[in-house]
């Protein structure tokens, strides 16, 4: 074994030790045909693929952009009960439209993941179907969001009346912001993956995409329950 | 030594379906998260909506459902493991956990005692936070 561990090399089961060619039995099945070249790279193995690069990559985005919910979030918790005199959360929040709203961004969330399984298996119907639905959905929970904000502005409980409002109002409408641009996004998503298909770069948009939405998700958690559900318990 | 040899050096990506094999087991794994976060979702309104939960502990209960569901969806939907291949993406989390925490908690922390600190004003002009019930 001493040889073995100054070359540790020698005992890989392959004639292709430096790993300098294409790999297949390496391949992972979500790999979305990038296919690996071990021979590109500086070192053991070479560098990620560029699927994973650009997974990663806009993972740190989007946790970038949680550090700048946070913000926002800090901003309500600390001005809640700035209502200056004005109305609290207990008599503007409406908890069904709450509801339908949580609702359907769940679902969306949920066929959003259905479509990225049926973009690994390549398949044109189920991928275009199961965006359409996240997208419906994705409309749908604006929809609500945009009646409930006109409601409470017609009851003169706008952005400027108090501390509070300009915080929720915040909050809540960058949260509604990126969903608008995730709709966008979602749409040239259907028309590339319908008029491209889905090779390499059109798979990677589609995981960013993918994570882009699962993450709106996890902020709309954050959301209904500080600003919504504690809002209402105060 | 064989670990060392065998190992696969790849990452993984966040969002890569990775121990999926197929499409019924990969519609499964979402269909698990979708029931666990609308149990999580469901309880979060029940807490507020009904008298489940002695009033002094709502918010703490709503916290960890919080927490909770965000985990779900994390596992679930965006296929995060703690497998050494996912090391690079959980450690990224975690550090933006750590950004978010410092953010929020401190925010709160130091406006909290200003608030405490500050003399008296007019009840409408009250800036800092009441401490939440």
């Amino acid at each position: 074994m001493s040889a073995s561990e100054t070359l540790p090399f020698t005992t890989a089961p392959s004639i292709d030790p430096y790993k300098l060619g294409h790999d297949g039995r390496r391949r992972r099945p979500d790999d979305g045909g990038a296919g690996r070249n071990y021979s590109t790279g500086h070192g053991e193995g070479g560098p990620a693929s560029k699927r994973v690069i650009v997974a990663y990559g806009f993972w740190i985005f989007l946790l970038s952009d949680i550090v700048m919910f946070s913000a926002f979030f800090a901003a309500h918790a600390v001005l809640r009960s700035a209502t200056a005199g004005g109305p609290s959360g207990h008599e503007l929040f409406d908890p069904r439209s709450v509801a339908i709203e949580t609702s359907c961004l769940l679902l969306s969330s949920f066929t959003c993941g259905l479509s990225a399984v049926a973009a690994s298996v390549r398949s044109q119907l189920w991928t275009q179907l199961s965006l359409l639905i996240t997208g419906i959905l994705g409309l749908a929970f604006l929809a609500f969001e945009a009646r409930d904000f006109m409601t409470m502005i017609a009851q003169g409980a706008g952005p400027q009346r108090s501390a509070f409002l300009s915080s929720f109002f915040s909050v809540v409408g960058l949260h509604g912001m990126h969903v608008s641009a995730g709709l966008l996004w979602l749409g040239t998503m259907m028309a590339q993956v319908f008029v491209k298909g889905f090779r390499a770069v059109i798979m990677r948009r589609l995981l960013c995409f993918n994570l882009f939405w699962h993450v709106l998700d996890i902020i709309w958690i954050a959301l209904f329950t500080i600003v919504y559900l504690m809002g209402e318990g105060l | 030594m064989s670990y060392e040899t065998e190992r696969n050096f790849d990452d993984v990506g966040p969002g890569f379906m990775g121990s999926a094999t197929s499409v019924g087991e990969g519609i499964l794994g979402y269909i698990i998260g979708l029931v666990l976060a609308a149990l999580l979702t469901a309880a979060s309104f029940a807490v507020i909506y009904t008298n489940l939960i002695w009033g002094p502990a709502i918010p703490a209960a709503l916290v960890t459902l919080a927490v909770a569901q965000m985990g779900v969806h994390l596992v679930f939907f965006l296929h995060l493991t703690t497998a050494p291949d996912n090391t690079n993406n959980a450690m990224a989390l975690a550090f933006g956990v750590l950004i978010v925490a410092l953010i929020i908690g401190g925010s709160l922390w130091i406006m909290d005692h200003l608030n405490h600190n500050m003399a008296p004003m007019h009840h409408g002009l009250t800036l800092g936070a009441a401490p939440v019930r």
